[in-house]
C-alpha cells in the first residue's frame, strides 16, 4: 500500500433500498493535500463521509482511511481521525479548558499530554483571557477555531470537516482558514465540505458528487480550464445543474 | 415607504444585539441585509415582524407600527424564519391549506403567486414535511409565507447551508416574487447574494456599516487593491503578513487580495520582497474590491 495515500476509495457504495445513495465512488487522498468534497445538497456528500469516518457500512466497494478498513477496521478510524462539524462541536456548558481536557480524554491522552496540550492550543488561539469562561458565551468564530484545533488533539493525521464556516464572518473565515493551512502544512491531510465556491479555490483538488457519482476531481485550476470558466461556482453550476 | 426603522436598540441582560438602527426599505424594492451570525439580524427580524418589542426606537411596516398595530401588520407580511418552522407531521399540501386557512384564503385563491414554486414540490404533495430534503423544504417554507399574498416579505438567512444551484434557483424566485409587487427584506451571509439586492445593509455585532446600493459600496472602497498569487499559497499568506507595510491580506479564491499602507506602492518591490521569501511563480495584478472586500475593512 502506498503510505502516502491517506485515503484511498474504490468503488465505494452505499445503497439505502432502492435508492442508490453514494455509486461506484473511485478517489485517492494524499498525506497533507487540502482536499475539497462539494455537491449539491442530496449529491451523497454527507453518506460518502459517513462511511469514511466509519459510522456508516458501505454496501459494496473497498476503501481505508488512515491504513484502517472501512468493513473491517472502523473503530480504529475513528479513534486515528479528527472530526468537526458545524452541528455538533464543543460543550457549550463547558468552560473552553474543560472541552479540551474532555476531548482529550475521550481520545485516551494522559493527563500530562492535555495539560501540555491544553496550553500549546489556548497560547495558539490567543483564549488565555477566556480559558475558563463556558464556550457558549465565545463568539461563533472563536468557537469553530477552538473546534478546529480540539478536532486535532489527538494528532490524526488526517481530519474531516463538514462545513466548518457556515455562518461566520469572512474575516474569521479566513482565520479559520488559515489554520487549515497550517494543518496542511504540518502534514496533516484536510478532507472538507464547503458551499462557499471560493473556499473550493483554497483546496489543493477538489471533488465534485453529483447524483451519487464523483463527475469531476481536478485540481481548482484545472477545473476550471476543463470547464472554461472562470470561477469554481461556474464549474459548480456547469456540473450540477446539467 | 414600505419599511421604516428608526433608531431601534434592542438587549438581552448584558448583550446589546442592536444598537440604534435605522434605515427605510421603498415599496417594491429587494433589500438585503448581510452579515455574519450574531449580527442582529434575526433580532431586527423578530421586531419587524412583531414578535418581539424593541427597547428603543420606533419601527413601522407596510404603513402599520409595529407596537400599536402589530395585528394589521401580521396579515400583511410574509415571514420564512431561519430555523425551519413548518409542522413537520404534516403533509407539504397540508402545511399549506392550514397556513392559507389561518390567514382566511385558500390555495387556489393565491395560487397565481406561488405556482412557479409550488410546481417544483407538488410531486411530493402527500410527503410528510419532515421528510423533505432541505432545498424541498425551503420552497415550501416560502409556499406557506406568500400564500396569503403579502405585501412585504421577511425572509431570515434563506440559504444558508443551501448549495449554489439551489442558492441561484432561490434567488431567481425571489427576484420573479419582487416584479409582482411584493417588498423583500432578506438576509444572507454569503456577500456574494449582496450584488443580488437593489440596495444592501451590512451590518455586525448590532451595527449597520453601511447602507447603499451593491454598486456604490463597492466604489466606497478606496484603496488600490491588488490579486496575489505565488507557488505557495500558505507561504504567500504568511509572507504578505509579515511585510512591513501591509495594511490587509485577505485569500480570495485562488488569489490573495493586498493593500498596501503606502500611497505610492510600487508592486515590483514587493516581488522583489517576495521572491527573497523563497516564493516563485509571482503575478500581482490591480484587481476591483468586492463587496466582502468593503466588509472587511468597515469591520476591521
Amino acid at each position: 500500500m502506498n503510505t502516502n495515500k491517506v485515503i484511498q476509495v474504490k468503488e465505494l457504495t452505499k445503497v439505502f433500498g432502492d435508492f442508490t445513495a453514494v455509486n461506484a465512488i473511485t478517489f485517492d487522498v494524499e498525506k497533507g493535500e487540502i482536499f475539497g468534497f462539494l455537491g449539491a445538497n442530496g449529491a451523497g456528500k454527507t453518506t460518502a463521509m459517513k462511511m469514511l469516518i466509519g459510522i456508516s457500512n458501505p454496501t459494496s466497494g473497498k476503501a481505508t482511511v488512515a491504513g484502517f478498513d472501512v468493513f473491517t477496521n472502523a473503530e480504529d478510524i475513528k479513534k486515528n481521525i479528527g472530526y468537526m462539524s458545524q452541528k455538533f462541536a464543543l460543550y457549550d456548558d463547558l468552560t473552553v479548558k474543560e472541552n479540551i481536557t474532555f476531548f482529550g480524554g475521550i481520545y485516551g491522552l494522559s493527563r500530562k499530554r492535555i495539560k501540555e496540550k491544553a496550553a500549546i492550543l489556548i497560547k495558539e488561539l490567543g483564549l488565555e483571557n477566556v480559558a475558563n469562561k463556558l464556550v457558549g458565551s465565545l463568539p461563533l468564530g472563536w468557537k469553530q477555531k477552538l473546534s478546529f484545533s480540539v478536532s486535532l488533539i489527538h494528532d490524526p493525521k488526517i481530519v474531516f470537516l463538514d462545513e466548518p464556516t457556515g455562518g461566520v464572518d469572512p474575516i474569521t473565515r479566513r482565520q479559520f482558514w488559515e489554520l487549515i493551512y497550517k494543518a496542511s502544512h504540518q502534514g496533516i491531510t484536510v478532507f472538507v465540505t464547503t458551499h462557499y465556491m471560493d473556499e473550493a479555490e483554497y483546496c489543493d483538488r477538489v471533488s465534485i458528487m453529483v447524483n451519487g457519482k464523483i463527475e469531476a476531481l481536478d485540481t481548482p485550476k484545472k477545473l476550471k480550464e476543463q470547464f472554461k470558466v472562470d470561477t469554481m461556482n461556474d464549474v459548480f453550476l456547469k456540473l450540477a445543474r446539467g | 415607504m414600505s419599511i421604516k426603522i428608526a433608531n431601534i436598540s434592542k438587549s438581552y441582560k448584558k448583550v446589546n444585539a442592536l444598537k440604534n438602527i435605522s434605515f427605510e426599505v421603498k415599496s417594491g424594492e429587494l433589500f438585503g441585509l448581510i452579515g455574519p451570525d450574531g449580527a442582529g439580524k434575526t433580532t431586527l427580524f423578530r421586531i419587524l415582524t412583531t414578535l418581539l418589542i424593541a427597547n428603543e426606537g420606533v419601527a413601522s411596516v407596510a404603513g402599520f407600527d409595529v407596537i400599536t398595530d402589530y395585528k394589521s401588520i401580521r396579515k400583511n407580511v410574509g415571514y420564512m424564519p431561519g430555523k425551519f418552522s413548518l409542522y413537520q407531521d404534516l403533509t407539504v399540501e397540508e402545511n399549506l391549506d392550514f397556513f392559507a386557512t389561518i390567514f382566511g384564503t385558500t390555495i387556489e385563491e393565491n395560487y397565481d403567486l406561488i405556482k412557479d414554486i409550488y410546481i417544483q414540490i407538488e410531486p411530493f404533495k402527500n410527503r410528510r414535511a419532515g421528510k423533505l430534503s432541505g432545498g424541498m423544504k425551503q420552497k415550501l417554507a416560502l409556499c406557506c409565507a406568500l400564500i396569503h399574498k403579502p405585501k412585504v416579505l421577511f425572509l431570515d438567512e434563506p440559504t444558508t447551508g443551501v448549495d449554489p444551484v439551489s442558492r441561484k434557483e432561490f434567488w431567481e424566485m425571489l427576484k420573479r416574487l419582487q416584479q409582482k409587487g411584493i417588498t423583500i427584506l432578506v438576509s444572507t451571509p454569503y456577500m456574494d447574494e449582496a450584488a443580488l439586492c437593489d440596495r444592501i445593509a451590512l451590518i455586525q455585532g448590532g451595527k449597520i456599516l453601511e447602507i447603499d446600493t451593491p454598486a456604490a459600496i463597492v466604489k466606497h472602497y478606496l484603496k488600490p487593491i491588488y490579486n496575489v498569487s505565488a507557488n505557495n499559497m500558505y507561504q504567500l499568506v504568511n509572507s504578505l503578513k509579515a511585510y512591513e507595510y501591509n495594511h490587509s491580506v485577505y485569500p480570495f479564491g485562488e488569489f490573495v487580495h493586498y493593500t498596501d499602507r503606502r500611497s505610492d506602492f510600487n508592486p515590483a518591490e514587493l516581488k522583489v520582497y517576495l521572491e527573497s521569501k523563497k516564493l516563485s511563480n509571482i503575478t500581482i495584478e490591480k484587481t476591483v474590491a468586492t463587496i466582502e472586500d468593503t466588509f472587511m475593512e468597515l469591520a476591521k
